[in-house]
């Protein structure tokens, strides 16, 4: 039995799918780079930061990457509300793949922290910088370059695990993608487009972000 | 420097200094005065304590007892803003470089000076320039530490010291980490700043650099300063069998 294969019918809904890229891609950008953030911090409190807020990051730490990302959404979007706070899908979304990638990100920031030369510090001390000058200046820009790849590889599996917002009716593209075939019932087809965009997507962000490492760190360590 | 200015007034003072790493006491009780512009050259055999003296001048370690005091400023060791302002005073050049690897030679040269003494970008540029070509690197400004020779980034490393116009430098072992035809760049580098009046504590092996560079030498043995005198009189008298020992040891 041949399959007569009908990609009209889903590309006739663009709209739709370059909806659901716009999503996709916006809330990947915004968890990044709050995401990313979050971790640094976080990686900042684990390595040197006051005593009394370690325990509560590493709980947090643990907590995240030791639970499915779904249920930390669900949590947000369906649980929150119990407790006064009612989110919109989108803000929910946003919230749950920063909270997500933050932790991730933390621990892959610290590890690269952690290998900072003790004699750089020392330098830096020597120096007259102040600890947070130091950590700014001289530990995170080649820990972060360290660890780009990494981070790059984390982003991605955000953007992908983001495909779960459309769960909440965030309109995502796996989103965009459930509502075509469920009015066209071209499920083959539709999954196949946006299988593609998904990979598209990993390229080009995978892409980049590399071209992005390059330029923000230029010193890479040719040795 | 204007040591005629301020003639009373040690460059450096140590006195009863002991220091301990848990129940291992490293240093002993040293005393020690440093004119203004003297050039100390300080050996010994390894652990005895050479390092460690160092790092307490400018704060790197802590010590338990003693009193030190830089330019007659009393050392606060629980003090973090002091202890900056110390900094800026005392450099310190480390064996292994130290330089920031992410940031071109010029960067890392005006990054201390910018960020603490918060100097306008153009004092920070001539005053990196003037470095450069002082320790003779006047075309490696925009380079990456790895793109150099050791020699020529530990002369980065004194001309980034000397940009926060510090009083003093500690240099430990400056040359150990460097192949044999490297030592002499950096170590005409040094001669030139003792020269200029810089006051100098250097840990060294090279026993001829501080024979002909230093105006005092101090053997450290077992956490004490066990001999010290002018470098004629103790390379050629040496008055204990310990440093008796360790200069026939170099030999
Ligand atoms: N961070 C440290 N922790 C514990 N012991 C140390 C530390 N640094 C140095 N020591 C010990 O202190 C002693 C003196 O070391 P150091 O000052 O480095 O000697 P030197 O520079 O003369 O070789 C050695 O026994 C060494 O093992
Ligand atoms: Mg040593």
């Amino acid at each position: 039995m041949a399959v007569e294969l009908d990609f009209a019918a889903v590309l006739s809904q663009w709209p739709l799918l370059l909806l659901g890229v716009a999503w996709t891609v916006g809330l990947t950008a915004i968890s990044a780079s709050l995401g990313v953030l979050l971790g640094i911090v976080c990686a900042w409190v684990a390595s040197q930061g006051p005593r009394w807020l370690r325990p509560l990051v590493a709980s947090y730490v643990e907590l995240i990457r030791n639970t499915p990302f779904i249920v930390q959404l669900f949590f947000i979007f369906f649980g929150l509300p119990a407790a006064g706070v009612r989110l919109s899908p989108e803000w929910a979304s946003v919230i749950a793949m920063v909270i997500n990638l933050g932790a991730y990100s933390a621990e892959i920031v610290r590890a690269g922290i952690q290998a900072t030369p003790k004699g750089h510090i020392e330098a830096a001390a020597s120096l007259a910088l102040s600890r947070m000058q130091s950590f700014i200046f001289v530990v995170l820009p080649p820990s972060l370059q360290r660890v780009w790849p990494a981070l790059v590889s984390q982003i991605i599996i955000v953007m992908l695990g983001s495909a779960v917002c459309g769960q909440i009716s965030t309109p995502e593209l796996s989103f965009a993608g459930n509502l075509i075939q469920s009015r066209n019932f071209r499920a083959f087809e539709s999954y196949i487009v946006i299988t593609v965009l998904y990979l598209a997507l990993s390229m080009g962000a995978r892409l980049l972000l590399n071209r992005l490492g390059a330029r923000v760190f230029p010193g890479a360590h040719r040795g | 420097m204007p040591a005629d200015l301020t003639p009373a007034v040690p460059a450096l003072t140590i006195a009863g200094l002991r220091k301990s790493f848990g129940s291992n006491e490293v240093l002993k009780g040293i005393d020690l005065t440093v004119a203004p512009g003297e050039v100390i050259a300080i050996i010994g055999k390894s652990g005895s304590g050479k390092s460690t003296l160092l790092r307490c001048v400018n704060g790197l370690e802590t010590f338990q007892h003693g009193t030190l005091e830089v330019d007659g400023q009393a050392l606060a060791q629980d003090n973090a803003a002091a202890m900056r302002a110390l900094r800026q005073r005392v450099g310190m050049i480390f064996q292994s470089f130290n330089l920031f690897p992410h940031l071109t030679v010029g960067k890392n040269i005006m990054l201390a000076p910018g960020l603490v003494r918060k100097l306008p970008a153009d004092v920070l540029l001539e005053r990196a320039r003037r470095l450069l070509e002082r320790v003779g690197l006047a075309e490696k400004f925009d380079a990456y530490p790895d793109q150099l020779s050791g020699g020529q980034q530990q002369r980065v490393a004194i001309a980034r010291a000397l940009a926060m116009e510090p009083m003093m430098l500690l240099c430990d072992e400056i040359t150990s980490a460097l192949d044999p035809e490297l030592v002499g760049e950096v170590l005409a580098v040094v001669e030139a700043l003792a020269k200029e009046g810089m006051t100098l504590l250097m840990v060294t092996h090279e026993m001829n650099f501080a024979r002909k560079v230093s105006d005092r030498v101090i053997f450290m043995h077992q956490g004490r300063v066990h001999e010290q005198g002018p470098p004629e009189r103790l390379f050629a008298d040496p008055q204990t069998a310990e440093l008796r020992q360790f200069l026939s040891s170099l030999q």
